[in-house]
This record gives C-alpha cells, structure tokens and sequence, in this order.
C-alpha cells in the first residue's frame, strides 16, 4: 500500500528491487540508499544445512508499524521517497527477505534513514522467522538473529 | 468480557491453534489474560515469561487493563529482517 507516497508493505511473492529502486528515485535526489536483507548460509553445530527461512507475520500490526517507522523517518531526514518491504513465507538462501530504499538530497540522509528503518523494524516489527534444515526440519529464531 | 487472543510463530505451532476467545472478569489485566490463555494451552506455559503482548496492535505492559472486544497478541521475542 501507499500512504504519504511511502511504498510499505508484506509480500508474499519475491521482491522486485529493481522496481522498489525505481519507486525510490526522485528527479530531486541526488542519493538512493538500499537496503537488502538476504538469508544467509547457515551449518549449525550439528552439521545441517540451512535452505531458507520460513517468514511469518502479524501482518496487520506490522503493516502498522511499518508505516509509523516511515512516518517517523520522515521526521528526521528530508526524504524524497520511500519503500519499505519485507517478505512473508519461503525465502532461499542469498534472496532478499527485507528491502530499504530511501531517496534524500545528500547521501548522509539517505544513509542515517536507511539504517534506522531497518535497525527498528529488526527491533520491533512483528515479525518472526523459522530456519528450514536441508534435512526437512526446521526451529524458530529466538530473537534479534538477523 | 470476551477478548479474542491472537498467537503467532512458536506460541501458535506450540498450541496447535491461531487464536482463541477468553472470557474474562471485568478489569482484567494483560498478565491475567496470559496466564489464562496459559491454562487453556499447556503446552504455551513455558513459554509466556519471554511473550510480549499487544492489545489492538500496540505493544501493552502486562498491567494493563482490557476492555471487552479487545484483541490480544501473544507475541514471542521478534525475528524479522
């Protein structure tokens, strides 16, 4: 969805950077900073491999929440244009779960809110992951794991 | 009072079930709440003391009262990005 021209949403399907990086583009702005978060390989101590994370949201509140971080960006930091996506369900190794784009006049800008979005949505946004184990099972993240 | 709890990730795989409806004396708080949700599902019980909780998707202290139609979260520590 769009408020305030901010793209903010979860998706289900895998995200388009290049569409979200053309969003974020404005003839004003002399900066765009991204932010993708992707899975990362994982061999845990008892030598399974990780596949994917499994993404599961409180869609409702995190939509919220989500758009009250833009909001609050918009706060501090002139910024042009904005999207902030996150995914929900199966997301394999080295795809983006999480994208950030922020468009401002100077690059310092774009930077500091890039960071912020992404450092408070990780902090509070309900949202949860489940590692998936090349052997089929599978455990829940207890906590910040990134 | 009637308040609709929600579950998610852990909480609702544990439990087996998305979300169920409590009646609750008038004046009920958060944390009465939970550990009522805790006596209807056991298997939830060891889990409550990291569950945090929203009430109409703003995060709420455990003392806070509920009115009645609210809707609770059990919400286990956070793990997006």
């Amino acid at each position: 969805m769009e408020q305030n021209g901010d793209r903010v949403e979860l998706r289900d399907d895998p995200l388009d950077i290049a569409a979200a990086i053309e969003f974020a583009s404005d003839p004003k702005g002399g900066a765009v900073a991204v932010f993708l978060g992707t899975t990362r390989a994982e061999i845990d101590s008892r030598g399974r491999e990780l596949v994917a994370l499994d993404y599961e949201a409180y869609r409702e509140m995190a939509e919220a929440q989500m758009r009250r971080l833009a909001d609050e960006a918009r706060k501090s930091w002139k910024i042009l244009r904005l999207a902030l996506l996150h995914r929900v369900g199966r997301v394999n190794v080295k795809e983006p779960s999480v994208l950030v784009a922020v468009s401002t006049p100077h690059r310092a800008d774009a930077f500091a809110a890039c960071k912020f979005l992404i450092d408070q949505l990780k902090a509070e946004a309900t949202i949860w992951k489940k590692e998936v184990w090349a052997d089929g099972s599978s455990t829940w993240v207890d906590g910040h794991g990134g | 009072m009637k308040v609709r709890v929600k579950m998610f990730a852990v909480l609702r795989e544990r439990g087996g079930i998305p979300e169920l409806d409590l009646e609750l004396p008038e004046g009920a708080t958060v944390a009465a709440a939970m550990e009522e949700a805790g006596k209807r599902i056991g298997a939830i019980v060891d889990l409550l003391p990291r569950t945090a909780a929203a009430v109409n998707m703003f995060y709420v202290k455990p003392t806070v009262l509920l009115q009645d139609g609210d809707e609770l979260a059990l919400i286990p520590p956070v793990s997006g990005g």
